[in-house]
Parts: C-alpha cells; structure tokens; sequence
C-alpha cells in the first residue's frame, strides 16, 4: 500500500522579513546586513543591571494562568523561567476516585478545546484496557468528532495568536466559525464545549437526523473562512516580519526536548500519530501531513493552517464513508443497555444496575494509546488492578512537554516576540497544569 | 419573587420617611447607575474552560459590546467587574485577591461557572471551593461552562444590580479587610473547632472519597 | 546565506522520515491481553546489560521491561545513542503506587524510536522497605524534555531524581505543606481543613518572583563572557 505514506508531506518552504518586488516572501537572517544591524559600537557603560519582569499569571496574552519570569537587557530576553501550576486541580488524583466512565467529563475540562479529542483518546485507551473492539460506526464518528475539535482547537489558536500579534479580525472570523462547530457538537452530546461525548464501548449517542447535513454544510462553507485568513496573514510583511526567524528549534532539539504535534513537524521532523501509530483506521483515511523545515514561528503558523484544510479533507472522507449500524458495542459488562430493555427486561435492568453503582471492570493491566491531538502527542497511561477504579490515571500533556522548551526558544529575542513564541507553541494551560 | 410584586426601584416611591431623598439624588443616583452599569469594564479573570465560552460571548455571535464590555481590561486598575471565569487553584489564590484589591472602587465580581462558584467538580486538594471564600462576589453564574446566554443574563442581573445602589448608602463601597486584632475576628482554627460538632464543610476531607 | 537570494531560500533543516521504509503501520485490533510480539530492544538490552534488565512482559501490545533502579540512566542513554536502538523520543517520565501497599512503587518512563517506530516502557522498581531511598537517577542529560516531567514526578510522588539540574515544586507552590498529593496516603481533599489551606495558600506571595534560580541567574550574568553579552545584548539568537 503505497498511498498513504508516498503523499506525506507538504513541505512549507516559505520563509522571510518582508516580501520581494514581485510580491514573494523573502528569508533572511535576523541580524543580516541592511536589516537589524547589531550596534558592535555600543558603549560598554550602556549596559546598565537587567531588569526581571514577571508576565501573568494574569495576563491576556499569556493564553492562560502562566507565568513568565524575564529577565531583560533593554528588550533583548536574556533568560526566561516559566511559572506553571497556577490552574492545578489534582485531576489524576480525582481520576483514581472515580469509575472509568465517570472520569470523561474530567477528561473535556482538561485540555478544554480539543474536548472531543480527549474524550476519544480516553476511550480508545479505556477500551484498550478492557480489551473490547468497537462497532465501524462508531469508528467512523470517533474520526469525525476528533477533526471538528482539531479545527476548533486550530481555530482558537488562529484567534489568539492574531489577537497577540495584533490582528483582531481573524479572532472573530474564527470564533463565528467555532459557533458551526460548536451548534454541531451541542445538537450531538448536549453540550458547547465540555462534550463528554465517548463512553466506554461506545458514544454518548448516535447523531441525530439532519446532522450529516448540517455536517456538509459546514465541509463546504469553511474553506472560504481558511481562504480569507490565508489571504490576509500568510503574505501580510508585518505578519512575516513579525514571525520569522524566531523560536528556531532544529530537529534534533526538538526531539530531545519532547516536542510534539506541530511544533515537531515545523522544525523538520515529520512524526505524526495517526500516521505512525495509526488509530481508528487513520491508515484508510487519504491526507497529508504538513512539515515545515525552518522551525520558526511562520512555520508552525503554515503547519497549523494547513492541518486545518487537511483536517476538512479527513471530515469530507469520513462523512462519506458514515456507515449505518449501531454506534455502541453490545456487550453488557461495558456499555449500558438501551433505555427500553434496561426498564422491561431483567436481565438488562441488572446489567444496568450494576453498571451505574459499581462501574465497568477492567482485566487487570496497564495500557498507553497515543494520539494525534492539535497540540501534540496526547495519551492516557491506565494502570488497573481490576476494580472499577483506576489506580493510576496519567495524562500524557503535550502542551506542559512543548512549554518546558520555551526558554531554549526565547532567549536572544525580544520582549514582544515572547509573545509571539509562546502563541506559536498553543498551549492551553488547563492540560499543563492539570 | 414574593407574594406581592415588588416596585420596580428605579422609579419607585421610596417608603421610609428617613431615607426620603430628594428629587435630585434621585436622579443623579439614576444617572450614575445607568452610566455605570451600560459601561461595566470587564477584567476577564479567565483560566479554564469558562475563559473560551466568555471569548465566545465576547465573539459576534453573542456579543458583548451591546452591554458597553467590549473593552477588556487586563489591567484591575482600569476595570469595573471581575469577571472570575474559571476555577481557582490555591495557588491563585493570591494572585486572585491582589487583583481584586488593586481594583478601584466602583467594583463588581461575576463569578462564572461553577468552579469560580464553588468549586465546581474539583473537590480537591487544590481547588478553591468557591472564589467567595476568598473575594466577595455579586453574581454567580451556573454552569459549566455557562452558555453564553448564561452569562449575558448574569450580567443583565449585575445590571440591575448596580441600578439599585443608592448613593446615600455608604456601607457599598466600604471595603473590609479582616483585622485579627478585632474582638469580632475568629482566626481559622477556632473555626474549624466550633464547626466540628456541625460537620462543616471545613472538614470536607474526612467524608468519603 | 547570501544576500542576492530573492525570492525562496533554501529550507534551513532536512526532513526527517519516521520509520523505515518498507513500513505500513496499521491501526492494531484485537490486541491481545498479554503475550503478543515483544520489542526487540528487550533482547538487545539483556545482551547488552544482562543482569541489569529484569522481567519483562507484553501487555496489550505494549512492552515492558523492568530495569534495576540505579542503573537506569545507563540503560537510557545507550538505547539512545546505539544506532540500532535510537530511542531518541521520550514521552513520559511518571511513578505508579499501587493500593496495595505491599507492592513497590514504580517509576515508568515511557520512550519511543522514532526511526524504527517502537514504543518501549521501562520500569523501575522501588521498594517501600524503608531502607530503599525513593531516588532514581534523572535522565535530563539524555532526553531535554525530562526536565518538567520529572520535576512533576517530585511534585506529586516525592521521588528524587538524581542529576536533575533544577528538582523543585513544578504544580504546587514550592513551600507547600501537605506532602506529595498523588502518594496513596494522601486524602483526595489534602490533609489539613479547607480553611487551613486557604490561609497558607494566601500567605504565600505572588509576587515573589526571587526564587533561587531566578536570583543566581541575575548575578551569573556578569560572570558570562563579554563576546556572548554583547551577542546577547545586541539581539542576534543564541541557538547553539
């Protein structure tokens, strides 16, 4: 099979501090001549102390609780120290008080845009764990649920990074678009946001009528939202000015330092989850995978754009291939019985009961399922001794692994590229702190 | 909502004859409030998942600038209402309360959701049961997160609420700090110990998991 | 890079690949309980270390091979720089204590090849005779990304990771009190009364922005060389 792999790459060579005569963006090194020259005749006795100043915890730009520590010379970052665990709620610990299918709704809170996203990485880890296959349908849905939150989580990205480096629109085109998003997740799971819409063996619910439609309807009209975007920042000087060169991480760094998602593929390293671990069937599904090779900021920004129109693509394959069927696995340990038997039958009402106080069991053992969330590498790492509970519930972060390089990225640059770094690594503080 | 209906305050006879204002006070109170309430100036206190549904109201679809709260503050100096959208570690604790303290007067509280509110679902070693405990709130918004149409009516109620406040009462703006050194301080030991008979939500962590 | 390239420049970095080729991967179903194939790092670790490596054992298709506690950075670091190996990813550093309080903690980490498309889990036994110190050694020299990962592994469990450059709180305020919240005897609520914790969550300062590290760096700067001031100074990148 030769398809899937041979079509991988996208490779993102655009780069530069401004564009040519014939419109094209041009790369050159900060520092070149005819650019920012650095003063080599700058008078020693100008130096001065340098100054330590703190960004946030409270802070907008800050995309969260975190805090910054800089210590400066003039504008130039000379160190950096992050603060983080200002949003700490012991979710692992609250995860080893509750049974496997009361832990989803923890699950949406934590990395709180890519909720869907985290509900299926937990199940999929869950039925890992149970040892349980489930039904194509529920396939199928699963891949579905996971691009609409990756286009979410992209989308909020794409808004608060604009908001950072100061274009406000694309925040409201961006947000109008997660309002589709978010009236197709509100009319599947009940809920905007915080979805927990997987259970274990299964999903919350199938899709109600009209929601495929509704689903084509959004395939077909969000492209143009991308192409405006596109239009106004990819070749925008100030943008390009403001975003190349910076936050550099070669790919050596980046593996060593645990990068992941589309910080990893913009510094050259072409490691994606569904297509290296697959899941879901990914390996079935046709779409590329964007790698930059500058690894700056301009690069995850092209990588991420172009996740978002990959992720449409996955989204109109899907819709395509929706087969009928039953979403959830009949397999009574696990899933619930349906509404009807649980309050006619026996038998059912038992399976329920027991389901409801006690919990799904699990077979003793451990697992770990990656996948591919729109910050990185996310997985869920159970340990069960077989009883309802968990003994250890670990969430993997990509953002808390990605933030750790922000030193190494940040030091040499200045006080405003800060922001523009840490907008380009999209971290969501409520995974990190956890 | 009682027995009888109550008199819309804005516009109502005032009963007591000792808090009989004159014509003026009335209208100037008037005057403040309405200039107050339709230009609250937001200080998004956003850390979770509330944060991205009050940027979702923020957004078109629902938007706030209709309400006077498109400009938010990050700055407590420059802000009228602390919108708390989020839950609250005890690590911010702090950082919560000297925003608040560096807010001028006059000041309001939202708390949003139900983590801000009490806690939320983080019975926790390291959550805030409720940002009450550590700043005085106004209005609590349910939900988790709230809809953006949650908030919008929190706010409509903060709204009203500010339309109510008399200049005549002083007692509104007074800000208190707890003085150990009063008679009527109970330091937070002799609390507990008194609450313990009560089974006090104190002790939350000796109940069952 | 010369300054008469208009137009596109060169890319700065090569493309790396995952995998070999050749490779399919492909989603895996009806993953087996245990049994299953093993990774071929474990053969390869006890050619190499023997005595070293303990058990290990297949577990839903994932591999996990159990490592003596002081040895484990050796272990770590050869997997990485032996080209038939190149474990160049790590993914995770955490512990596991289990109810049973018989059974020894164990520290995981979790590392990945990206070249040869492996996932491998290495555990490291430690037992809580008391006499066992809950310390292993700290592989941040190997793999850059330990650095928050075992911090938070301090934070939560306690365990000491030996070598690591900066091992302090990560998650809770660094004089936090109750203990290690993830330790099995430690209450879901924390140990001391609600309000107790809010009056030593307020005590602490906000602004304290003078941690240790923090105060060293601002006197280290003097002692830098003068070429990297300046370079510092002067705005160019200092990316090695």
């Amino acid at each position: 099979m030769a398809t899937a792999t041979d079509k991988r790459t996208i490779e993102v060579a655009l780069s530069t501090t401004g564009l040519s005569a014939d419109g094209k963006p041009q790369r050159i090194p900060l520092g070149a001549e005819g650019l920012i020259s650095p003063n080599p005749a700058m008078e020693p006795e100008l130096e001065g102390e340098h100054m330590l100043i703190n960004i946030g915890p409270q802070h907008p730009a800050t995309h969260g609780v975190l805090r910054l520590v800089l210590e400066l010379d003039g504008e130039t970052v000379v160190r950096c120290i992050p603060h983080v665990g200002y949003l700490h709620c012991g979710f692992e610990k609250i995860g080893e008080y509750r049974q496997y299918n009361q832990i989803i709704p923890w699950t949406d809170r934590e990395d709180y845009l890519n909720s869907m996203g985290n509900n299926v990485a937990y199940a999929l880890g869950a039925e890992r764990l149970f040892g349980i296959e489930i039904t194509e349908r529920c396939k199928v849905l699963r891949v579905i649920a996971m691009e609409l939150s990756r286009i979410i989580s992209h989308l909020v990205w794409l808004g608060t990074t604009c908001i950072d480096i100061g274009a406000f629109t694309p925040f409201l085109w961006s947000f109008q678009e997660r309002e589709n998003v978010y009236n197709l997740l509100e009319r599947w799971t009940g809920a905007r946001l915080t979805t927990s819409g997987t259970r274990v063996g299964g999903m919350i619910a199938d899709v109600p009528a009209g929601w495929t439609d509704q689903l084509r309807h959004f395939i077909d009209t969000f492209p143009k939202t991308l192409d405006e975007c596109e239009r106004m920042l990819n070749k925008n000087a100030i943008w390009v000015g403001r975003t190349v060169g910076l936050g550099v991480m070669t790919p050596e760094e980046a593996l060593n330092y645990g990068l992941s998602g589309p910080m990893l593929r913009a510094s050259g390293v072409a490691y994606d989850v569904r297509k290296d671990f697959p899941y879901l069937d990914y390996e079935t599904y046709d779409f590329d995978v964007p790698v930059g090779t500058n690894g700056d900021v301009y690069d995850r920004f092209l990588v991420r754009q172009e996740e978002l129109r990959q992720s449409v693509r996955i989204l109109d394959q899907a819709l395509k291939r929706l087969p009928e069927g039953p979403v959830n696995i009949d397999d009574p340990r696990v899933i619930l019985p349906p509404k009807h038997k649980a309050t006619s039958e026996m038998e059912s009402m038992i399976h329920h009961f027991k389901l409801v106080m006690e919990g799904p069991r699990p077979p003793i053992g451990e697992v770990y399922v990656p996948i591919e969330s729109p910050k990185g590498e996310k997985g869920y790492y159970f340990v069960s001794d077989g009883t309802a509970k968990p003994v250890r519930w670990r969430i993997r972060p990509p953002s808390f692994v990605n933030l750790s390089a922000i030193p190494k990225m940040v030091e040499g640059h200045l006080l405003s590229d800060v922001i523009a770094i840490n907008a380009s690594i999209d971290i969501v503080m409520g995974e990190i702190d956890r | 909502m009682g027995l009888t209906p109550r008199p819309d305050p804005a516009t109502a006879v005032s009963w007591n004859p000792a808090t009989q204002e004159g014509w003026i006070t009335t209208r100037l109170d008037f005057l403040v409030n309405w200039g107050r309430s339709n230009s609250l100036w937001p200080m998004p206190f956003g850390t979770a998942c509330c944060a991205i549904e009050f940027m979702a109201s923020a957004a078109s679809h629902f938007d706030l600038a209709r309400f006077g709260m498109e400009r938010m503050s990050f700055s407590p100096r420059q802000a009228d209402v602390l919108i708390c959208a989020g839950r609250v570690p005890f690590k911010l604790a702090p950082v919560i309360r000297r925003i608040y303290q560096q807010m001028g007067q006059p000041k309001w509280v939202i708390s949003m959701g139900a983590c801000a509110s009490t806690g939320g679902m983080f019975d926790s070693y390291a959550v805030v049961q409720g940002i009450d405990t550590i700043i005085p709130v106004d209005v609590y918004v349910p939900g988790c997160p709230p809809r953006p149409e949650g908030l919008i009516y929190g706010i409509m109620m903060l709204q009203k609420k500010v339309m109510e406040e008399r200049m005549s009462n002083t007692a509104l703006r007074d800000e208190m700090m707890p003085d150990p050194t009063s008679q009527l301080y109970i330091p937070p030991s002799r609390i507990d110990e008194l609450s313990e008979p009560f089974g006090n939500s104190v002790h939350q962590n000796r109940s069952a998991p | 890079m010369s300054k008469d390239t208009l137009g596109y420049a060169e890319p700065a970095f090569q493309i790396v690949m995952p995998g070999q080729p050749g490779d399919v991967p492909a989603t895996p179903k009806h993953v087996p309980h245990r049994g299953g194939t093993m990774n071929p790092s474990v053969e390869a670790l006890r050619a190499q270390f023997g005595a070293v490596i303990g058990r290990a054992e297949v577990m839903w298709g994932d591999t996990t091979v159990y490592v003596e506690r002081t040895k484990v950075a050796e272990v770590c670091a050869w997997l990485q720089h032996e080209p038939s190996q190149s474990y160049e990813y790590l993914v995770d550093v955490t512990a596991v204590e289990h109810r049973d309080a018989m059974r020894p903690i164990e520290v995981v980490w979790h590392i990945r090849s990206i070249k040869f498309r492996r996932f491998l889990r290495i555990k490291a036994e430690i037992a809580k005779d008391g006499k066992t110190p809950l310390a292993v050694p700290s592989v941040w020299g190997i793999w850059k990304g330990a650095d928050w990962l075992e911090r938070e592994c301090y934070d939560m469990f306690g365990i000491r990771f030996e070598g690591h450059p900066d091992l302090r709180r990560i998650l809770m305020w660094e004089q936090y009190k109750e203990g290690f919240p993830l330790r099995k005897d430690f209450p879901m609520r924390g140990r001391f009364s609600r309000s107790e914790q809010l009056k030593q969550a307020l005590a602490a300062n906000p602004e304290a922005r003078y941690s240790m590290e923090e105060l060293s760096i601002a006197d280290a700067f003097e002692d830098l060389p003068s070429d990297m001031r300046h370079r510092l100074t002067g705005g160019e990148k200092t990316g090695e």
